[in-house]
C-alpha cells in the first residue's frame, strides 16, 4: 500500500516538472505572439523552431552538436584522469594535500574567461585550446570534489580492510574506490555540466564550429533565434547528460539504487 | 596445565595531545595476557580508554610507549593475525554476504574455489546459509554482526579482538548472539578478546576478565569466572554468575564514585 502511494506520488512529480516546463512556454507564447516583447529580444517559439528544423536540414544542427560535445567530453575526460588519482591521493596523504591543495584553492578562483590570452599564447588557435580550457574551468573543482567524496569513506570499512589482511594498494582497489563510486559518479555528473558553461568561452576565439561559436556569432547579426536555438539544444543536451549518468550510477553501483528504492 | 601465551600487552602507555598543547593520558602502564584458545574480557566505564587499547593491540592506533606481542613477536601495524570485529559492522556495502566473507582470502589470494568453501563452512558456523547472496542493506543488525563475524573467523586469526560487537542490538539480539560467540569460542578454540561496557556480558562470556578505572585508563583487577558448564542463557541465574557480577558492580561503582568525589 505505501508503495502504492509512493509510485502515484512520483508520477505527480514528473508532472510538476512537466508543468513548469509548459509554464515558461506559455509565458514565452504570450510575451512573443502577443507582440508584448519585439521579436528581436524574443523571438516566438515557432521561429526558433524552425531555425532547429533548418539548421537540422542542412546538417550544420548535428555538426555544431557533435563538435561542441566533442570538446567538452575531451576536456573533461582529461580533468577526470587527473583529478580522479590526485583527488584519491590528496584524501588519504596529508603530505600529498598539504603539497597540493593551496595552489589548487588559489587556482580555483581564478576566472577561466581570463585565462584565455594565455591558453593561446600558449597553445595557439587549435583544437588543444579549446579542450585546455575545459580542462581548467573544471578541473580544480573536480580534484576538490574527488577529495571530499573520498575522505567521505567511512574509516571503520578502511579499518575493518586492513585488519583482514589488505595492504594499501587493495585497500584503494578494493574498499576506497567502490565505497566512493556513488559519490563520484555524481561529482563527475555535476562537473560536467560545468564543463558545458565553459563551452561558449572555449569557442570565444578562433572556432569556426559548435554551439558556442554559433551563439556567439549570432549575436553579432543579432539572429535571436540562432541564440534561442543554441541555448535549447545546449540544456537538450544537458538533460540527456544528466539522464546518462543516472542510468550509468545504477549500472556500477546497483547496490547503492536498491538502498535508495526502500 | 598451562597454556601457552598467545597475545600479551606489556606497559602500554598511551598519550594524546589536546587541541591546546595539553597532554591527555587515555592508557597508563596497561599489562594483560591472553592464552590460547582462552576468552578474555575487559570490562570498563566510557570513556576509560578500552577502544583506545583494542586499536593499538589491532594495530590501528600506536602507543606512546609500551609493547604488544603476539606469539612472544612484537606487532606493528594492522595485520591478518588479529581479526578485529567493530560495533557498527563495517560490512562493504556493495558485496553480497559471500563475497564479504571471502575479502581476507582475496586479500590473501587464496584461489576462487577454496575461498568460496571456506566462506561457506564459516557462513554455516554463524547460521547464515541461504544468505550467501543477500547484500548487507538486506540484514537485521544481528545479522550482519554474524557476516562480521564470518568475515574475520574465515582468515583464520591467531585471536579474535572484538570492540563491543553487540553494542548496538536490542536485548534478545544481544542473548542469542552472546550465545553463538560462546559456542564458537567453545568449537572453534579461537582465542578472543573482548571489549564491553556489559557487566553481563563480560561475566557471561569471559573466562577471564579485566576490569579497568576510568581514565586514565589502567587496569584495576583481574577477575577469574568459575561458571559450571556451558555458557548460555541459563548461565545468566546461576549464584556463581550473580556473585562475579555483583564483585564487578561493586568495583565500577566504587570508580564512578571517586570520580564523582574528585570534581
Amino acid at each position: 500500500m505505501n508503495k502504492e502511494k509512493r509510485k502515484t506520488f512520483g508520477v505527480s512529480e514528473k508532472l510538476l516538472s512537466l508543468i513548469c516546463f509548459l509554464l515558461i512556454i506559455m509565458f514565452w507564447c504570450v510575451g512573443s505572439y502577443g507582440g508584448m516583447v519585439k521579436d528581436i529580444f524574443l523571438p516566438s517559439p515557432s521561429a526558433v523552431i524552425e531555425k532547429i528544423v533548418s539548421m537540422a536540414r542542412d546538417g550544420s544542427l548535428w555538426a555544431n552538436c557533435w563538435e561542441s560535445t566533442y570538446r567538452v567530453l575531451i576536456g573533461w575526460i582529461w580533468s577526470v584522469i587527473i583529478a580522479l588519482p590526485m583527488g584519491m591521493l590528496m584524501a588519504n596523504s596529508r603530505k600529498v594535500s598539504a603539497f597540493v591543495q593551496p595552489i589548487i584553492e588559489f587556482a580555483r578562483y581564478l576566472p577561466v574567461v581570463a585565462l584565455v590570452p594565455l591558453t593561446l599564447l600558449y597553445l595557439g588557435i587549435g583544437e588543444s585550446q579549446k579542450y585546455t580550457i575545459i580542462f581548467l574551468g573544471t578541473f580544480f573543482q573536480l580534484v576538490l570534489m574527488v577529495c571530499d567524496t573520498v575522505s567521505g569513506v567511512d574509516s571503520n570499512m578502511i579499518n575493518a580492510a586492513r585488519t583482514l589482511g589488505a595492504s594499501r594498494m587493495q585497500v584503494y582497489r578494493e574498499v576506497i574506490f567502490p565505497a566512493a563510486l556513488p559519490g563520484l559518479m555524481d561529482d563527475f555528473r555535476l562537473t560536467i555540466g560545468w564543463a558545458w558553461t565553459y563551452l561558449v568561452v572555449a569557442e570565444m576565439v578562433a572556432a569556426d564550429n559548435g554551439l558556442g561559436y554559433m551563439i556567439l556569432r549570432s549575436q553579432r547579426y543579432l539572429a535571436t533565434d540562432t541564440i534561442f536555438a543554441g541555448l535549447i539544444l545546449i540544456g537538450l543536451i544537458g538533460l540527456v547528460t544528466d539522464w546518462i549518468f543516472r542510468i550509468l550510477s545504477r549500472l556500477v553501483a546497483p547496490w547503492q539504487e536498491r538502498l535508495t528504492d526502500k | 596445565m598451562e597454556q601457552k601465551l598467545k597475545l600479551q600487552v606489556r606497559h602500554l602507555n598511551k598519550i594524546f595531545e589536546d587541541t591546546k598543547g595539553g597532554e591527555v593520558v587515555a592508557l597508563r602502564d596497561v599489562s594483560l595476557e591472553v592464552r590460547e584458545s582462552e576468552f578474555v574480557m575487559i570490562v570498563g566505564p566510557s570513556g576509560c580508554g578500552k577502544t583506545t587499547l583494542i586499536n593499538v593491540i589491532g594495530g590501528l592506533e600506536t602507543a606512546s610507549s609500551g609493547e604488544v606481542l603476539l606469539e612472544g613477536r612484537p606487532v606493528e601495524g594492522p595485520g591478518a593475525d588479529r581479526g578485529m570485529v567493530f560495533q557498527g559492522y563495517s560490512l562493504f556495502p556493495w558485496l553480497t554476504v559471500q563475497k564479504n566473507v571471502e575479502f581476507g582470502l582475496k586479500m590473501k589470494k587464496v584461489s576462487a574455489a577454496q575461498r568460496a568453501k571456506k566462506a561457506k563452512e564459516y557462513i554455516d558456523l554463524v547460521g547464515l546459509t541461504g544468505f550467501e547472496n543477500a547484500l548487507p542493506r538486506q540484514l537485521s543488525g544481528g545479522m550482519k554482526q554474524r557476516v562480521a563475524i564470518a568475515r574475520t573467523l574465515a582468515n583464520e586469526p591467531e585471536v579474535l579482538l572484538m570492540d563491543e560487537p553487540f553494542g548496538a542490538l536490542d536485548a534478545q539480539t544481544r542473548v542469542v548472539m552472546q550465545e553463538l560467540l560462546a559456542k564458537i569460542s567453545r568449537t572453534t578454540g579461537t582465542t578472543i578478546l573482548f571489549i564491553t561496557h556489559d557487566i553481563d556480558e563480560a561475566v557471561l562470556l569471559g573466562q577471564r576478565i579485566y576490569v579497568m578505572s576510568r581514565r586514565p585508563g589502567t587496569v584495576r583487577e583481574v577477575v577469574e569466572v568459575e561458571i559450571p558448564g556451558e555458557r548460555d542463557h541459563n548461565s545468566l541465574v546461576l549464584p556463581e554468575f550473580l556473585a562475579t557480577k555483583k564483585r564487578i558492580m561493586d568495583m565500577l561503582w566504587q570508580e564512578s564514585n571517586d570520580a564523582a568525589m574528585d570534581r
